[in-house]
């Protein structure tokens, strides 16, 4: 945000010329640095910008009408709600079994460190578009599957391919190759989490599980979350991998109608924006996600854009109408109104001098 | 393990004014701990009577944190036990085929002692994402399972003691390094334990706070709780303390009243120690 006005930056001399009287410089006007080379740089990035702009408008080819009929197409809705169904489903499944995988790999049994190296071994080495097919054909492999005691007789039976269509190969692919990269991330948060706060959870007798749910994986998540969001964007996006099932998720619905109206650029573009929209979404959300876990961490939180937006406009409304800053305004921002008092106030005392 | 079935110690000792009338008696018997091919602690017997301020003093390096550590079992000892009230502390005597045993306990019956067992840290060791008034009840309500209707009150009394009543929401990181270690030993005695250990709790202190922890150990003593402070306060121990512990490298070297082990120390290893703290 660019909202310093040029009023509140030569402040920071003028208070002392309050305190300390007349010291040899008090009287003499401030003048700003320049700083050629960045004109320059702003001026080339302008003439560039407006070039993307204008030929975005004025190149009939991106066919701007097309872009706006579909983009709230029925089947691009569905399309679009479908790509939502399997990130969220795929982000569940994947960190699930990841911090399970994560909490076996920081066990003290050989057994399940091992599976769980072998786990993400496996599935970060396949490729994700052959693991997607594979799980898709697992009905050729296992034409059933039954529920029951191991080695032993089974209780419930199931047709592979009535448990696993393409939305539930879609998932296992997605989520299982996913699990492997979330253990990796659970895990770094775990091991950040500094050793005394577990050691202080065990001298109080807390119970294990509660010392990990309670103590240790909270404050893990300050460093899980951001990387755990940027997984959750790349799944979002990921996802259009699984047209190859022809599953209708956005990007098969797009190919799709462009498939039958030759419009391709149009539904690429509306496609586009519908996962740009999503991920802003996901971002914004991660934002007051970061903010919860933040707690405890820093001694204030920053403040949120709503709440920068209201006490700016608070202080700017102070500063044009002379009325005192409202007391819910942290003093950090009621300083700037104070700042530009102080600086008419300097000018009106050095006037006469 | 070499350790021994412990002494019976159903002596009739007198019952002092702890909380709940845990007792707080503490042996320590032959305890014996390597790091790699370090020998931390060599052969270490001690016993903290009931009630008793206990300072212990040595160089760094000396094994004063590894005993402390040992008692609670949050470290594992190589040889020896330690007993408190007369019960083995990670340990269960039973009877195996070829005469008695030890049975190691499970971790949840090992926290279950602990709980009688409070542990000030250096570094103080607050959940920083918890309120004050959180670290506090944390312990009680799911260690000791008691109803939170009960349990906040009195954290709210204990919090009152350690002067920081109005900080029951504020969280650790707010608080200054002093404050912070108030309301770790609030969090300790919310557990009502009979022994309380200290492993250096001024030591990550800056000098003008360290005056407030220690006037608030000094309270915690005159209610009867067993203490075992590990500490270089050397002022702190002579108006405190009933009984200083000397150790270097991994032995006791010397223990007795204060005024007799830091004034008139008999060790010389005693002597140039004191020389060079005070």
């Amino acid at each position: 945000m660019t909202v310093t006005t040029p009023g509140t930056r030569t402040p920071a001399p003028a208070a002392p010329a309050r305190d300390t009287p007349a010291t040899p410089y008090s009287d003499l006007r401030i003048v700003p640095a320049r700083h050629p080379g960045r004109w320059v740089a702003t001026a080339g990035v302008a003439v560039l910008l407006a070039m993307v702009v204008s030929s975005l408008l004025t190149n009939d080819r991106w066919e701007w009408d097309v872009v706006a009929q579909y983009l709230t197409w029925p089947s691009i809705l569905s399309g679009a709600w479908a790509t939502i169904r399997l990130t969220a489903a795929a982000s569940v499944v994947g960190f699930a079994l990841g911090t399970v995988l994560a909490l076996m790999r920081l066990s003290r049994s050989p057994l399940l460190v091992g599976v769980s190296w072998a786990y993400t071994w496996v599935f970060r080495s396949v490729p994700l578009l052959l693991q997607l097919l594979l799980w898709y054909n697992l009905a050729y492999l296992y034409p059933h599957l039954s529920l029951g005691v191991p080695f032993g007789p089974g209780l419930l039976w199931f047709d592979t391919l009535g448990v696993i269509d393409k939305f539930g190969a879609a998932i296992l692919g997605l989520g299982l190759s996913q699990a492997a990269y979330s253990a990796e991330i659970v895990r770094a948060g775990i091991l950040s989490v500094d050793q005394g706060q577990q050691e202080a959870a065990a001298s109080l007798g807390i119970p294990r599980r509660r010392q990990v749910t309670r103590i240790v994986l909270p404050q893990a998540m300050r460093s899980i979350v951001p990387t755990a969001v940027n997984e959750v964007i790349g799944l979002l996006k990921g996802t259009s991998i699984v047209y190859v099932l022809a599953y209708g998720e956005l990007f098969y619905i797009a190919s799709v109608i462009y498939g039958r109206n030759g419009k391709v650029v149009p539904l690429l573009i509306v496609a586009a924006i519908w996962y740009l929209v999503l991920t802003t979404l996901i971002t914004i959300v991660q934002y007051y996600v970061e903010r919860h876990y933040a707690r405890g961490a820093v001694r204030t939180l920053p403040p949120t854009p709503l709440q920068r937006l209201r006490w700016s406009s608070a202080v700017a409304v102070a500063r044009l109408t002379g009325r005192p800053v409202p007391p819910h305004v942290p003093p950090a921002f009621a300083a700037r109104a104070r700042v530009g008092v102080l600086t008419r106030t300097a000018r009106t005392s050095g006037g006469p001098a | 393990m070499t350790a021994t079935a412990p002494g019976t110690s159903a002596r009739a000792v007198p019952r002092t004014t702890s909380h709940d009338g845990a007792a707080g008696r503490v042996e320590v018997h032959g305890l014996r701990k390597s790091f790699g091919t370090l020998e931390v602690l060599r052969d270490v017997d001690l016993t903290f009577e009931p009630g008793t301020v206990t300072v212990v003093l040595g160089p760094s390096g000396s094994g004063k944190s590894t005993l402390l550590r040992a008692i609670n079992h949050l470290e594992k000892v190589d040889a020896g036990f330690v007993t408190v009230d007369g019960d083995l502390v990670g340990y269960r005597r039973r009877r195996g085929r070829r005469g008695d045993v030890l049975q190691e306990l499970k971790e949840r019956e090992i926290l279950g002692q602990r709980t009688r067992i409070g542990f000030v840290f250096q570094s103080f060791n607050l959940f920083p994402h918890l309120t004050v008034l959180e670290n506090v009840v944390e312990a009680p309500l799911s260690a000791q399972g008691r109803p939170r209707a009960e349990v906040e009150p009195e954290a709210r009394d204990l919090l009152a003691r350690v002067g920081l009543a109005d900080k029951a929401d504020a969280r650790p990181r707010q608080l200054s390094g002093g404050q912070q270690q108030r309301v770790a030993i609030a969090r300790a005695l919310a557990l009502r334990p009979g022994v309380l250990l200290f492993d250096e709790p001024t030591s990550a202190l800056d000098p003008e706070l360290v005056g407030e922890v220690l006037e608030v150990i000094k309270d915690v003593a005159s209610t009867g709780t067993t203490l075992v402070v590990v500490t270089h306060e050397i002022g702190f121990a002579r108006e405190v303390a009933d009984n200083v512990v000397f150790m270097d490298g991994g032995v006791v070297v010397e223990q007795g009243p204060p005024d007799q082990v830091l004034s008139r120390p008999r060790h010389d290893r005693t002597r140039a120690f004191l020389d060079k703290v005070l």
